[in-house]
């Protein structure tokens, strides 16, 4: 019936129900959860998405939206009774002004496309998040995605002018605009980061920024993983906002070494990544300053990139650690919880004692100058219990970084993943303030629903099993996958 | 310091009651912006200014907290003390300026377009709603997404959905060196011009004309600045501290008028705006000020034509919309939202919106 309705909207091959050519849209990038959706559509016009959302609107569908599917909380997880609103045919970008240094782009461009497309004009798009060769834009900005240069140039919510988006009810409605801010509430800000629960997003208009005139990436390695993390904050107190701060435990130094060869050296226990952008002379001096305060505070080796190559080299290392450290385990499960700067050490040491605790392996590779940590814990999922075990651990580590004064997640999203720890970072009150949010916007919740936002009931049972029974991973409520 | 004190309790008790007897209230700083959007109507007034102190500024983490009621001049110079801003530049406009006041009416000063608007930099705020609820959202670090976005949502809201109990932003060192420059140039040159700038690494902080000169701060390191500026020339503006002071406060002779003061905003590269009266053209473009006896409908339309927005910022009829008026659809949202925080709409009613 719906799936007949939708065949008027859209052409034949844009609706897709037969469940060989829906496999591939049962998971995003947190394949641990699965499902099958209903239905999948592939609008190629906003006229489309409007008339695809008054038709689930009339019905009372519920409707998943989905980009590139690189997310990893199980953000765009689908619903068996849903639509899954696939956005990856609006790839294209709209229009560049070079003077007004914006871009509006539909929500299917890939991250890295902004930047390539106007890398001639000397600008670029800031947010990089790890996956930003596949992740697009309208993802981005259903999880306010960082990267790592967001220490000094900020996260999707400060590189975005305007957003224009489908409601539930199939209505266009503009957020933001080419001016620097719009009337009335900041509408904008909420919209971004809101994992596809208050509308659908159908083009988007970015902020480029100039390029730096020079960049230049230092390695400074550590025997102490505490003398690394309290660097960190020292560089930032000394008045540089490195472009980004970034730091590698020792054994996933060894992973990306073996993988990549970046030159990394192996014995370290920690290593710093800082890069320092600006003007030619700007770059000078920080270079210098920050060098020699690495060495006062520790360091026992630092480097400084010799040439373009060499920066690309240390900056690889980085990049591919995931892959690196996939290559060595089965699988693996990359956390994402944020703390503050001065709690770093703690909550690195908090991590190895759970990790020797559940016998899982842990690999940090992180933003530390955000404080936004990426443990990835290894495990192998044919191993009976394991995947429990890893998850278990995963939410043990988010709980962590709530204790120190952090947040359970600092760019992945809530999504399907951390709906236990949500009833841990938030009071009743708040969970129902975020509710009546949602309804402000989606008063039938048909938008992504049971994502982020855990029901009353959920967290009244998660919060009865007490601090001591949930770390008994047997003893664990939830629903899984 | 002194006079720190912590409210939360007995301000929770006066909005639970007055959301049981439904009775609107007058949210009062430091009074400072209380010529700013509608005026308040009848209502209790709700006093906020003994609800102050620096609840924790930790110079590493680039984090500052503090209660609403704390005096922006207080706040600034704990961390100047430090060698840190805040890098939006909130205007005072009178003293006494609180830093509730500054996140509730969103204004932000010539850096702007370089650094961030104040809402750039909340990362986490508590408040009261509507219903008398003491809640927390966001935090203390520079990265958080879990749950919506309420903390940037109350930035600019006006009180309209919660009391602002107490706010946490990310703070900048101060730069090294901080120099102005200026330029003769008319407005469409200066336009031009500092839109080609922003697109250059170039350290600018703050650009304006004031219809006849065009004027460029710089700031960075030593080396950044001197080297800018012997690529921009021009004369170097002695003062010019007090200068940004000026066009921040609208102390600037430009602001000395009492015909009414709108507030422009729209796209930077927006050539000249032909429109009666007088005009100053600050955030390098995206933001002019104009001062104009013109009709509200008349202006507006223009703006809708440049793709931005007019404001009433002083002065002029004020018992009409003083901000510009949303499409029916974003006029919905916004009463759903008024309803989701404030359900029997006792938070400054009608200060925002008539009708929310």
């Amino acid at each position: 019936m719906l799936v007949r309705e939708l065949r008027r909207i859209l052409p034949a091959a844009s609706v897709i129900d037969d469940a060989e050519s829906l496999r591939p849209y049962e998971c995003d990038g947190l394949p641990a959860y699965r499902q099958m959706p209903l239905v999948v559509v592939l609008p190629e016009t906003v006229e489309q998405v409007q008339q695809i959302m008054r038709l689930c609107h009339e019905q009372r569908v519920p409707v998943v939206a989905r980009g590139a599917a690189t997310g990893l909380s199980g953000g765009a997880l689908p619903l068996a009774d849903g639509v899954l609103l696939s956005l990856a045919r609006f790839n294209r970008i709209l229009a560049i002004d070079p003077l007004q240094r914006s871009a509006r782009v539909q929500p299917g461009v890939r991250n890295l496309a902004i930047s390539e497309a106007v890398a001639h004009l000397g600008l670029f798009y800031a947010p990089d998040p790890s996956s930003q060769i596949a992740c697009t834009i309208g993802g981005n900005v259903a999880e306010n995605a960082g990267g790592v240069h967001c220490l000094k140039y900020g996260l999707t919510v400060h590189n975005v002018l305007e957003l224009k988006l489908v409601t539930a009810d199939g209505e266009l409605v503009t957020l933001g605009g080419p001016a620097l801010d719009a009337p009335g509430y900041d509408l904008l800000a909420l919209m971004i980061g809101s994992e596809g629960m208050l509308g659908i997003v159908v083009e988007v208009l970015v902020k480029l920024l100039p390029m730096p005139a020079r960049a230049q990436v230092m390695l400074a390695a550590f025997d102490d993983l505490e003398k690394a993390a309290n660097a960190v904050g020292e560089i930032i107190a000394a008045g540089v906002i490195p472009a980004g701060l970034e730091m590698m435990d020792g054994f996933a130094i060894r992973a990306a070494e073996a993988f990549v060869h970046a030159g990394y050296p192996v014995d370290a226990t920690a290593i710093l990544l800082c890069e320092v952008d600006g003007s030619n002379e700007e770059v000078s001096d920080h270079v210098a300053l920050v060098r020699n305060l690495l060495l006062r505070l520790g360091a026992t080796e630092v480097r400084t990139a010799r040439d373009e190559a060499e920066r690309v080299s240390f900056w690889k290392g980085r990049k591919s650690a995931f892959p690196a450290v996939g290559r060595i385990s089965p699988d693996y499960y990359c956390m994402d919880g944020t703390v503050p700067r001065r709690n770093l050490a703690r909550a690195l040491t908090g991590i190895s004692e759970l990790a020797e605790r559940y016998q899982l392996p842990v690999a940090n590779v992180f933003h530390a100058g955000d404080g936004n940590l990426h443990p990835l814990i290894l495990f192998d999922a044919n191993q009976p219990g394991e995947l429990q075990r890893a998850e278990d651990l995963g939410g043990e580590i988010l709980e962590l970084c709530v204790q120190v004064g952090g947040t359970i997640t600092g760019e992945h999203g809530v999504g399907h993943e951390k709906l236990h720890q949500m009833c841990v970072q938030f009071t009743p009150a708040e969970l129902n303030q975020f509710r009546a949010v949602k309804a402000a916007f989606d008063p039938e919740g048909l938008l992504n629903p049971g994502k982020v936002i855990p029901q009353p009931r959920h967290c009244s049972e998660y919060r009865a099993l007490g601090p001591e029974a949930r770390m008994a991973p047997s003893q664990r409520g939830g629903e899984g996958a | 310091m002194s006079g720190a004190a912590d409210q939360t309790g007995p301000l929770q008790q006066q909005v639970a009651e007055a959301c049981g007897s439904g009775t609107p209230l007058q949210i009062q700083g430091g009074g400072s912006k209380a010529f700013y959007g509608r005026p308040a109507g009848a209502g209790k007034p709700l006093v906020v200014t003994g609800h102050r102190g620096i609840v924790c500024h930790e110079p590493k983490e680039l984090v500052v907290t503090a209660r609403a009621g704390t005096s922006l001049e207080e706040l600034e110079a704990t961390l100047a003390a430090e060698g840190q801003m805040l890098p939006f530049e909130p205007p005072c406009f009178a003293p006494g300026a609180t830093l509730g006041g500054a996140v509730a009416c969103g204004l932000s000063g010539p850096a702007r377009p370089y650094r961030g608007a104040v809402r750039d930099f909340v990362l986490g705020l508590r408040l009261i709603n509507g219903r008398g609820e003491v809640l927390r959202f966001g935090g203390e670090v520079m990265k958080n997404v879990a749950g919506y976005d309420v903390s940037r949502l109350m930035t600019g809201a006006l009180g309209t959905l919660g009391l602002i109990l107490e706010v946490s932003l990310k703070v900048l060192p101060r730069p090294e060196q901080e120099l102005t420059l200026v330029q003769e140039r008319s407005e469409a040159e200066a336009i031009e011009q500092m839109n080609r700038l922003a697109g250059q690494p170039l350290p600018l902080s703050a650009a304006c004309h004031d219809g006849l000169n065009l004027y460029l701060r710089l700031s960075g390191t030593d080396s950044a600045v001197q080297a800018a500026r012997g690529l921009l020339g021009g004369e170097m503006l002695e003062k010019g501290r007090d200068y940004w002071r000026g066009v921040r406060e609208q102390t600037h002779g430009f602001f000395c008028d009492d015909a009414p003061l709108w507030r422009l905003s729209l796209p930077s590269a927006h050539p000249p705006l032909d429109m009666p009266g007088r005009q100053f053209v600050d955030w390098g473009g995206a933001q002019r000020w104009l001062i104009s006896d013109q009709p509200a409908a008349t202006l507006r339309r223009t703006l809708e034509r440049a793709a931005g927005h007019a404001t009433l910022f002083r002065g002029g009829d004020r018992t009409g919309e003083v901000f510009h008026p949303l499409s029916p659809a974003l006029q919905r949202i916004h009463r759903q939202m008024k309803r989701a925080f404030d359900p029997l709409g006792i938070l400054n009613p009608g200060r925002l919106y008539r009708d929310i």
